[in-house]
């Protein structure tokens, strides 16, 4: 039964690995409109959840494809959603990882290097928009967002402090 | 400057096992929690120091610049430097296979409580927590460009283009990327 969903998980991810400049998390957009909207798979909200299960557990960032491809398949696709979105990147990481090091100080590798960084920071920002859209429900929701965007940027608490604080907030019914 | 220290790398790759990779791969990845960036630097430069602080900005920004996830890049060039295909194969493997192994179950267990109504509320408490937590990350990654007035418009066009319009990545990128990469070139020349 799960041959096809298997597939069709590679043929979405693998090239969307490619592209991930920036990480997971700058094709979290991409992934979010394939899995939700396209194949509708799973809902707005489930999707915001697995996110949320995600950076409360830990493990790198990535980590949240193979939650997706849990909810999609399985075990199976958990492991093939992992491995379809960092195999081709690790490949290509592979490849040029002489390569990278002999052409150090050419002009054409700065420009590239110089010339992708704000296309990615504007792409996790994006995917911190569309978080909040799908994560909040109510203008308690909003507010938890803004605090614990603000609080990040002023202090340096552990994150997981944000986190356990706005589960038991909810928890409680606040939001 | 410290140009000869960095210049030869290769002279600690008998100090490091395939064994000693996977471990410190691992260990990255099961202390990360929201991002492993941190986490690599503290384990590679001051937990075992295998690289100085300059070598880590060298080797990670080379990874921020590839497309993929940053550190998993990170994993594969530091393996491959010490131990070729089979350095970057072992440090693949600690730093994603063993995080699924050890998060997998906690899925699982979410998969049934995600039924009880109390798990479902507090989630979504995480995740109003977690996508402001993704926007301040966001935000410092773009404080440095605050005063290069071209990277701010890349960076607001992808922003608005994905997060907002709700365009298809690829696309954005395809369009963003040239650009991008021709201002840099000639503020480069």
């Amino acid at each position: 039964m799960n041959g096809g969903i298997l597939l069709q998980l590679v043929l979405i991810l693998a090239p969307l690995s490619l592209v991930a400049v920036g990480g997971a998390i700058a094709v979290l957009p991409e992934i979010h409109r394939q899995v939700v909207q396209v194949y509708g798979w799973m809902s707005d909200a489930e999707f915001a959840d697995l996110y949320a299960l995600a950076q409360a557990a830990p493990g790198p960032n990535v980590l949240v494809v193979s939650f997706i491809g849990w909810k999609v398949a399985g075990a199976a696709g958990a492991l093939v959603a992992l491995l379809a979105l960092c195999v081709p990147s690790s490949v290509l990481a592979y490849a040029t990882a002489g390569a990278w090091r002999r052409f150090r100080d050419a002009p054409w590798r700065r420009a590239v290097q110089t010339g992708l960084a704000p296309l990615s920071v504007g792409l996790v920002l994006a995917s911190g928009a569309i978080l909040t859209q799908a994560a909040d429900t109510s203008l308690a929701a909003y507010a938890v967002t803004a605090a614990t965007a603000l609080l990040v940027l002023r202090m340096s608490f552990h994150p997981l402090l944000f986190l356990a604080a706005a589960a038991a907030l909810a928890a409680a019914g606040w939001l | 400057m410290q140009r000869t220290e960095a210049a030869d790398p290769s002279a600690d790759a008998p100090t490091i096992t395939l064994w000693a990779l996977f471990l410190a791969f691992a260990e990255i990845a099961l202390s990360s929690f929201g991002g492993a960036v941190a986490w690599s630097r503290h384990v590679l430069v001051v937990r075992r120091r295998w690289l100085t602080e300059r070598e880590f900005a060298e080797l990670f920004g080379l990874c921020q610049a590839l497309p993929g996830p940053n550190v998993v890049n990170l994993s594969i060039h530091f393996g491959t430097r010490h131990h070729g295909a089979a350095g970057a194969a072992v440090a693949f493997a600690g730093f994603l296979l063993v995080p699924l192994i050890v998060v997998l179950p906690l899925v699982m267990l979410y998969s049934y409580g995600g039924h009880l109504e109390t798990v479902r509320t507090a989630l979504r408490g995480v995740a109003a927590a977690a996508s402001g937590l993704l926007l301040a990350t966001g935000i410092k990654l773009a404080l440095p460009y605050r005063r290069d007035p071209a990277a701010l418009l890349v960076a607001a066009a992808a922003f608005v283009g994905v997060g907002l319009l709700h365009w298809p990545l690829l696309a954005v990128l395809g369009a963003l990327a040239p650009c991008s990469i021709f201002l840099a070139w000639r503020r480069h020349s």
